[in-house]
C-alpha cells in the first residue's frame, strides 16, 4: 500500500540493443509506439478493444523525446492519447494492452482502459479522460520529492486545449511560485478535439503565455525527436539543478482522426498531408540510414522485433479473463474497510427485523 | 480532561495526528500564518512548521489536486476548504480524482486525503458560505463522509479520518465550533472503522430522528422539548450510512424522521427514506419523512431562521408520523 514502492527496471526497448548509438533507440521506442496503435486501431475496428481510443499517430517524437531526458525514477503525468507515454515509461506492452481490452490482466484490471493507463511502481501517475486533470497532480508529486528531498522530475503533458482550462493556471503558478521540480510539456497538435488553435486561445504562442508565470518557456519542432530529446534533456538538467519548473512546448501534429468517432471536418486534408511529409519516424529513419548508422537489412530486424512484440502483446490480452463480477467492488474504498457495504446489510437487516 | 470548542477539540486533533505522523500535512488557504478563517488550524504552523502546514493561493482545484499527488507519494495531507460553497471549484478533482486513483491504481496507491469543510448555516453568512454539499458527494463511490456534531466526536473523528487510508469530506458544522464540550485529549483512537458507525444518542420508543451536524442538538433539544418518546440517532457518517443502526433503531420505534439543512429535494434523506422503507417495510408506522432545507439558494441572512430546520418543523413532522 505505500507509495514509495521501488521502482521497476526500464523495459527493454525491441529493436534496440546495448551499444546502438541512442538514435536508434530513439527510432525503436517510436516504432513501437506507432505500431502498437496501429494495431490497437485494427483491434477497435475488429471490435476486441470498445469504448473511446485515442492515437499519438504523428506525435511519437514528443512523448519519446522528453522521456529520454527522464531517469526512471521520474514521474510522467499524462493524457487520455497516453498508450506511447506508458509504453515508453516503460510499462509492458501486455499490461497496456490488456487495458485496453478491459481485461483483468491489464494495469487496472481493465477497469481504467485506454484512457486511464496507470502504474505505480514505473511512476507513471496516469492517463487521465479531464483535460487538464492530471496537471494539479504533477505539482503533488513534485512538492512530495521536495518534502521528502529527493532530487526527482516531473514531467507533465497534456496538450494546447488544456491550456484553456482553469486547472493549467492554478498548476503552474503553484509550480513556479513554489519552484517545484515540474516539466510542464504542451503537445500542441494546433487542434482540441475539433477546435483550432487560434479558435480557443486568446494568445496563440503558447510559451509567451506560460511565461507569464515566471517560468522558462520555449517551443520546439515536436516532429523532430532529437530537437525534442535535446530541449527536454536541457530542462530536464535545469530543473535538477534548482531551476524551479519549466514550460516545453512541442509543436506538433496527430495524422489520425481525434479519436475513432470523428468525421474530421475541422481541418482539411491537405493540412493532414503536407505535416504526414514531416513524419517523425521518416525523418529520423532517413536521417540515420542516410548518415550509415542504419542500413536496411537493420530496420526490418526492427520491425520484426516490435511487430513480435506487440503480436505478444495482442495474444496476451486476447486470451486473458475478463474481472470476477464479484470483485467489481474491489478497490472502490480500502478493502479493510468496506464491511460496511450496503447489499450484505440490507439483507441482514432484513433477516433479523422480518416478522 | 479539558473543556474545549469544538474548533478547538478539531484543532487539538490534528495537532495530535501531526504529532504522531510527520506524513500527514495541513494545507489550504490562510491555514498557516492567519490559522483559518475559524482558526481550526491555529497554532499549527508555529509547531509544524511552513513545509507541513502550507498555505495555498485560492486555487481550490489546485489545492486538491496537490493533494492527490502528496498522497501518491505517501503523504496524508488535510486540506482546508475555507467555506461549503468553495468546494464547488475542486469537485472536479474531488470527483474525478481523489474518489478514483484507489481503483485507477489497482489498489497500489491510497488517497490518504482528508478534506475539511466548515459547512451549513447558522451563523448569519450568505449563499456560498452556509451550504449543505453532502449529497452531491455522497453520491460517489470512493468518497467517504462524515461529520461531528459536537467536540468530543469531532477530536476523535478528526484523527480517525487522517488515519483512514481512504479519502474523507470532514464536514464541520460551523454554527457549532463555538460549543464546548469535556474532551480527554489523552483518549487512545478507536479503530477508524468506528468513524463509519452512527450513534445512538437519545433512547426513544414513539419514533426515530435521524440526523447529523447541526441538526443533532435541534434534535435532542425537540425531542427534550416534547411529551412523546423520541429517540435521536446522530448518523455522524454520512457515506457510508450506517443503516444497521439505523434499521435497528426504525424496526424499534416504527417511525423515522430524518432532518438535515441541506434542501429536501435530491437530498441524504430521499436515500435514506428508500434505504429504511426496503430494510424495515412490515415495522413501519407511517412513510419515512424528511424536514430540510427549501429549494431555493441559501437565503439572506435574516431569512436564515427560517429556512434551517428548527425544533417546530421537526416536531410538526413527528406529529405527522405519529397520525398515520
Amino acid at each position: 500500500m505505500t507509495a514509495d514502492t521501488p521502482t521497476q527496471a526500464p523495459a527493454s526497448t525491441p529493436g534496440f540493443r546495448d551499444g546502438d548509438p541512442p538514435e536508434v533507440r530513439l527510432l525503436a521506442q517510436m516504432l513501437l509506439v506507432r505500431r502498437f496503435e496501429e494495431r490497437c486501431v485494427e483491434l477497435y475496428s475488429a471490435g476486441s478493444i470498445r469504448g473511446f481510443l485515442h492515437v499519438y499517430v504523428g506525435e511519437e517524437a514528443v512523448a519519446t523525446g522528453v522521456m529520454s531526458a527522464l531517469e526512471p525514477d521520474d514521474a510522467v503525468v499524462a493524457t487520455y492519447r497516453e498508450h506511447g507515454h506508458a509504453l515508453l515509461k516503460g510499462m509492458s506492452a501486455r499490461a497496456v494492452m490488456a487495458e485496453m481490452y478491459g481485461k483483468v490482466t491489464g494495469c487496472a484490471r481493465g477497469r481504467g482502459g485506454s484512457m486511464h493507463l496507470f502504474e505505480a511502481a514505473t511512476r507513471f501517475y496516469g492517463g487521465n479522460a479531464i483535460v487538464g486533470g492530471g496537471l494539479p497532480l504533477a505539482i503533488g508529486l513534485a512538492l512530495a520529492d521536495r518534502l521528502a528531498g529527493r532530487d526527482r522530475v516531473t514531467a507533465c503533458f497534456f496538450g494546447e486545449g488544456a491550456m484553456a482550462e482553469g486547472e493549467f493556471h492554478e498548476s503552474v503558478n503553484l509550480a513556479a511560485l513554489w519552484r517545484l521540480p515540474v516539466l510542464f510539456v504542451c503537445e500542441n497538435n494546433l487542434y482540441a478535439m475539433g477546435t483550432a488553435l487560434a479558435r480557443s486561445e486568446s494568445e496563440t504562442n503558447l510559451a509567451v503565455k506560460a511565461a507569464a508565470y515566471e517560468l522558462p518557456a520555449w517551443s520546439v519542432d515536436g516532429m523532430d525527436v532529437l530537437a525534442v530529446a535535446e530541449a527536454a534533456d536541457r530542462a530536464v538538467q535545469a530543473i535538477r539543478a534548482g531551476g524551479g519548473p519549466h514550460f516545453l512546448e512541442a509543436r506538433t501534429f496527430r495524422f489520425r482522426a481525434h479519436s475513432m468517432f470523428d468525421p474530421e471536418r475541422y481541418r482539411e486534408k491537405a493540412e493532414v498531408e503536407q505535416w504526414k511529409q514531416r513524419d517523425p519516424i521518416e525523418l529520423l529513419r532517413g536521417r540515420l540510414v542516410g548518415q550509415g548508422t542504419l542500413a536496411e537489412a537493420d530496420l526490418a530486424v526492427m520491425e520484426a522485433e516490435v511487430a513480435a512484440v506487440v503480436d505478444d502483446a495482442a495474444a496476451f490480452a486476447e486470451e486473458s479473463p475478463l474481472e470476477d463480477l464479484a470483485d467489481l467492488e474491489l478497490y472502490v474504498h480500502d478493502p479493510a474497510s468496506s464491511v460496511l457495504r450496503r447489499a450484505p446489510l440490507l439483507a441482514a437487516a432484513r433477516e433479523g427485523v422480518a416478522p | 480532561m479539558a473543556v474545549l470548542t469544538m474548533a478547538k477539540a478539531i484543532n487539538t486533533g490534528l495537532a495530535v495526528a501531526m504529532r504522531e505522523d510527520p506524513k500527514v500535512l495541513v494545507m489550504g488557504e490562510d491555514v498557516g500564518r492567519l490559522g483559518g478563517v475559524f482558526r481550526v488550524t491555529d497554532g499549527l504552523q508555529a509547531e509544524f512548521g511552513e513545509e507541513r502546514v502550507i498555505d495555498t493561493p485560492l486555487a481550490e482545484s489546485g489545492i486538491i489536486g496537490t493533494a492527490v499527488g502528496l498522497a501518491m507519494r505517501g503523504y496524508a495531507p488535510v486540506c482546508e476548504i475555507q467555506f461549503d460553497g468553495f468546494i464547488f471549484p475542486a469537485f472536479d478533482q474531488i470527483t474525478t480524482q481523489v474518489a478514483r486513483l484507489h481503483l485507477r491504481s489497482d489498489g497500489a496507491l491510497c488517497m490518504r486525503v482528508v478534506i475539511r469543510v466548515p459547512s451549513g448555516g447558522g451563523i448569519g453568512a450568505v449563499e456560498h458560505h452556509s451550504e449543505s454539499p453532502e449529497a452531491y458527494f455522497a453520491h460517489t463511490p470512493g468518497l467517504r463522509i462524515v461529520t461531528p456534531s459536537n467536540p468530543v466526536d469531532a477530536f476523535t473523528m478528526i484523527r480517525q479520518a487522517v488515519a483512514h487510508p481512504d479519502p474523507v469530506l470532514f464536514l464541520e458544522p460551523k454554527r457549532r465550533y463555538w460549543e464546548k464540550a469535556e474532551v480527554d485529549v489523552t483518549a487512545a483512537l478507536p479503530p477508524s472503522i468506528d468513524l463509519f458507525r452512527a450513534r445512538v444518542v437519545r433512547r426513544g420508543s414513539d419514533a426515530t430522528l435521524l440526523c447529523w451536524g447541526p441538526m443533532v442538538r435541534t434534535c435532542l433539544e425537540a425531542a427534550q422539548a416534547d411529551t412523546r418518546d423520541l429517540e435521536v440517532v446522530d448518523a455522524r457518517s454520512l457515506a457510508p450510512l450506517d443503516l444497521a443502526t439505523i434499521v435497528e433503531s426504525v424496526a424499534r420505534t416504527g417511525r423515522l424522521v430524518v432532518v438535515h439543512e441541506a434542501p429536501v429535494t435530491g437530498g441524504l434523506g430521499a436515500e435514506i427514506a428508500a434505504a429504511v422503507t426496503e430494510a424495515c417495510f412490515y415495522q413501519l408506522e407511517a412513510p419515512v419523512l424528511r424536514v430540510g432545507g427549501f429549494s431555493v439558494p441559501y437565503p439572506p441572512a435574516r431569512l436564515e431562521d427560517i429556512y434551517l430546520p428548527d425544533l417546530d418543523r421537526v416536531l410538526e413532522a413527528v406529529d405527522r408520523a405519529m397520525a398515520y
